[in-house]
């Protein structure tokens, strides 16, 4: 296999964990000494081959990396007949990309000899990764969820339960991801000593941006060799869905350097903008601080966080990770909405060309994936991050379709 | 003008005790009352107000704050609503300051915050996530208008952290007794202490204590060695549990008289 030769994409980072005017550590100082001492952490296993290897054979032996890149050619006929490949992190093991981030930290937290880990979760992807990664390691593990989300996602609830995971519902707030990291950084504070806080996206204080990027970045590292190897050549354009925004870090990071590459992320676009029901932090959100980082915030006149909303558990978020802000300014990766509506036109459409449930959070990516086939042709070559699979998303979907849970066999049909 | 930090902190010096500090978050339980009870705490012996700006994500904040400011914010308490609030409690003669998270701040624009503050007759602002690090517009428009910034150190501060934080420091610096969030403790952390001689080993500044400071025994320990006490969830815990409003003046009025006391090495008087 061809080696990679391309250098880690550069930044205007004039300070440490600063993207330009974004990123930073906003944080209660009792948290400054366990930042300090992560970033150390993480500095110096970077540069460990040991802890390079650990983590490899990790990947390959246990994920199932690398993940395949599979030609969608009958999806890509949707899509004004470009030449579509996905970058299948949905075939990672517990189904997602969350688990390369998930792993990484995890090695981490043994090597800072802690014995426990805890994390936030939304739809519960994250909380699945970070309960699996503390059982194979043998760390405690302690999951923050909404409590609103612990009902809409009972079966994950059950499933880090199951992995040995202890789930706390978070009641306060809006009891929703939001408030689930702030409870998340109120158990920090408070068990720094032996806790490491997995966080699961690129948000957050200085250093988790640039970390969770690292572990992700294998990502964009396979998909740029297998698009040489399998497409013969870079792609036109790249579409990932941004919640936090760590797969569209993970897959941008692999192309950041070559021009020609266009990249795109797509945010939920809720229920339209104009119901103000929406994700849309680019297109609502103005820059400000939230759970630690200088970023694009939707938020109110007054600097109050406002509740954001997505059929997707994994998009509905009212922050986004300070590299992305960067990005967006830069005018280096375009931002843009897709409606609930559109994006689960996109999720049918997998399923029926293609054989693939895709978690509702990568369908947005799939909506983008026309829109830019649409523009670019026949002749062009689109690259998606399809970061998830629909497992945990059968019922949202279902319901969404019309189609009866129950055993009777008259659902009514999706198309 | 109310009198300012520096001369609150020597006032109480010069009478051999700490000062005491009082929390409550503006528009609770609502405008006028948070005005009329911090009034009655400054009446029975409390030297520094502290208005708390309510903010949605307090993730520094234990249960009771949280509820309380949740309960200022779902009654639509703004910025400006702070603003007013120390502004009627300066016309009461008190010497106030606000807490504030920092979105607020950057949202309302540093500059104009900073302006308006003044005016309404604030002393200061301290802001519990804003490291020095990251405060160089802040420490500019505060020191233009004259405004005390109080940043925090926390057990876990080193000592290196600590000289840093109390560089960027004026006023006073805010002591976190414990690795912690704020909330009523049965006891006040034993890593305090040692945190306060360590800062005073590095700075000529009074350096307060907080977080789960809730009786007047715990305000007399911590007077022992600080310069000042502050004490915020116990007095919201009890206007939360208070059955009506001359039931929350009451309890408040106790609490503040029993911490005056504590903060002057006597027992409560009952
Ligand atoms: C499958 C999938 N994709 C995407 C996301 C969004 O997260 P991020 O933007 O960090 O990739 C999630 C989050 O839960 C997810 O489960």
């Amino acid at each position: 296999m061809a080696a990679t030769t391309h250098t880690p994409a550069k930044h205007d980072e004039d300070l440490p964990g600063h993207y330009g005017p974004y990123g930073g550590r906003f944080v209660p100082e009792a948290l400054t000494s366990a930042l300090d001492e992560l970033d150390a952490a993480f500095r110096a296993a970077i540069v460990d081959p040991a802890f390079a290897a650990e983590l490899a054979e990790l990947e390959r032996t246990y994920t199932g990396r690398p993940s395949p890149l599979t030609p969608a050619a009958r999806f890509g006929e949707l899509c004004g007949g470009a030449r579509v490949y996905l970058k299948r992190e949905d075939l990672n093991h517990t189904g997602s990309h969350k688990i390369n981030n998930v792993l990484g930290q995890a090695l981490l937290t043994r090597r800072m000899g802690k014995s426990r880990v805890i994390a936030e979760t939304g739809a519960g992807q994250h909380g699945v990764a970070a309960a699996t990664a503390a059982a194979l390691l043998g760390l405690e593990c302690t999951v923050y969820m909404g409590e609103e989300d612990t009902r809409r996602q009972a079966l994950n609830v059950a499933r880090m339960r199951l992995l040995g995971a202890e789930v706390i519902p978070v009641t306060v707030g809006s009891r929703t991801l939001k408030d689930a990291i702030n409870e998340a950084m109120r158990d920090w504070v408070t068990t720094v000593d032996r806790t490491h806080y997995l966080l699961g996206t690129v948000t957050g204080p200085a250093p988790f941006p640039e970390l969770v990027r690292h572990f992700h970045s294998v990502i964009g590292r396979e998909a740029r060799e297998q698009m040489l190897a399998d497409a013969g050549r870079l792609p036109d354009a790249v579409a990932a869905c941004v919640g936090g925004g760590s797969n569209a870090i993970g897959i941008f990071s692999g192309f950041l350097d070559d021009p020609s590459v266009r990249l795109h992320g797509y945010e939920a676009g809720g229920e339209g903008i104009e119901t103000g029901r929406h994700a849309s932090r680019f297109s609502t959100g103005a820059p400000g601080v939230l759970h630690g980082a200088r970023t694009y915030v939707m938020q109110d006149e007054w600097g109050q966080t406002v509740p954001s909303h997505s059929i997707s558990a994994g998009l509905d978020y009212p922050g986004v990770g300070p590299e992305h802000a960067w990005l967006h300014d830069t005018g280096r990766v375009a931002y843009e909405p897709v409606n609930d509506a559109e994006a689960m036109d996109a999720f049918a459409a997998l399923c029926r060309t293609e054989g693939i449930i895709p978690a509702i959070e990568s369908a947005h990516a799939l909506a983008g994936a026309i829109r830019l086939g649409r523009e670019l042709g026949p002749a062009g070559l689109i690259l998606v991050s399809l970061s998830g699979r629909g497992d945990k998303d059968v019922e949202t979907a279902a319901r969404w379709f019309g189609i009866d849970l129950s055993t009777s066999p008259d659902g009514t049909d999706p198309r | 003008m109310s009198r300012g930090l520096a001369e609150a902190f020597a006032d109480a010096r010069s009478e051999g005790r700490a000062a005491l500090i009082g929390y409550l978050p503006a528009g609770f339980p609502d405008p006028e009352q948070c005005v009329e009870l911090v009034v009655d705490m400054v009446a029975a012996g409390v030297d520094i107000v502290e208005v708390g700006l309510p903010y949605s994500d307090p993730l520094m904040d234990g249960p009771d704050i949280q509820a309380a400011v949740d309960q200022a914010l779902r009654a639509g308490t703004t910025t400006e609503t702070v603003l007013d609030t120390v502004g009627a409690l300066t016309d009461a003669g008190a010497t106030a300051v606000v807490m504030s998270y920092w979105n607020p701040i950057e949202r309302y624009g540093v500059e104009r915050f900073a302006d308006r503050l003044a005016d309404a007759g604030g002393h200061g602002v301290i802001t519990p996530d804003l490291t020095p690090e990251e405060a160089g517009p802040w420490i500019a428009a505060t020191t233009r208008r004259g405004l005390d910034r109080v940043f925090l150190v926390a057990p876990s501060s080193t000592d290196e952290r600590i000289r840093t934080v109390v560089a960027a420091s004026s006023g006073f610096v805010y002591a976190a007794s414990t690795m912690g969030v704020t909330g009523a403790r049965a006891a006040v952390s034993s890593a305090a202490p040692a945190l306060v001689a360590r800062t005073k080993a590095l700075t000529g500044l009074p350096v307060a204590v907080g977080l789960g400071v809730s009786s007047g025994e715990q305000a007399r320990e911590v007077a022992a060695y600080a310069d000042g006490v502050i004490v915020g969830s116990a007095f919201v815990r009890l206007i939360l549990q208070a059955s009506d409003r001359a039931a929350a003046r009451d309890a408040v009025r106790r609490l503040a008289a029993d911490l005056a006391a504590g903060v002057r090495g006597n027992r409560a008087c009952g």
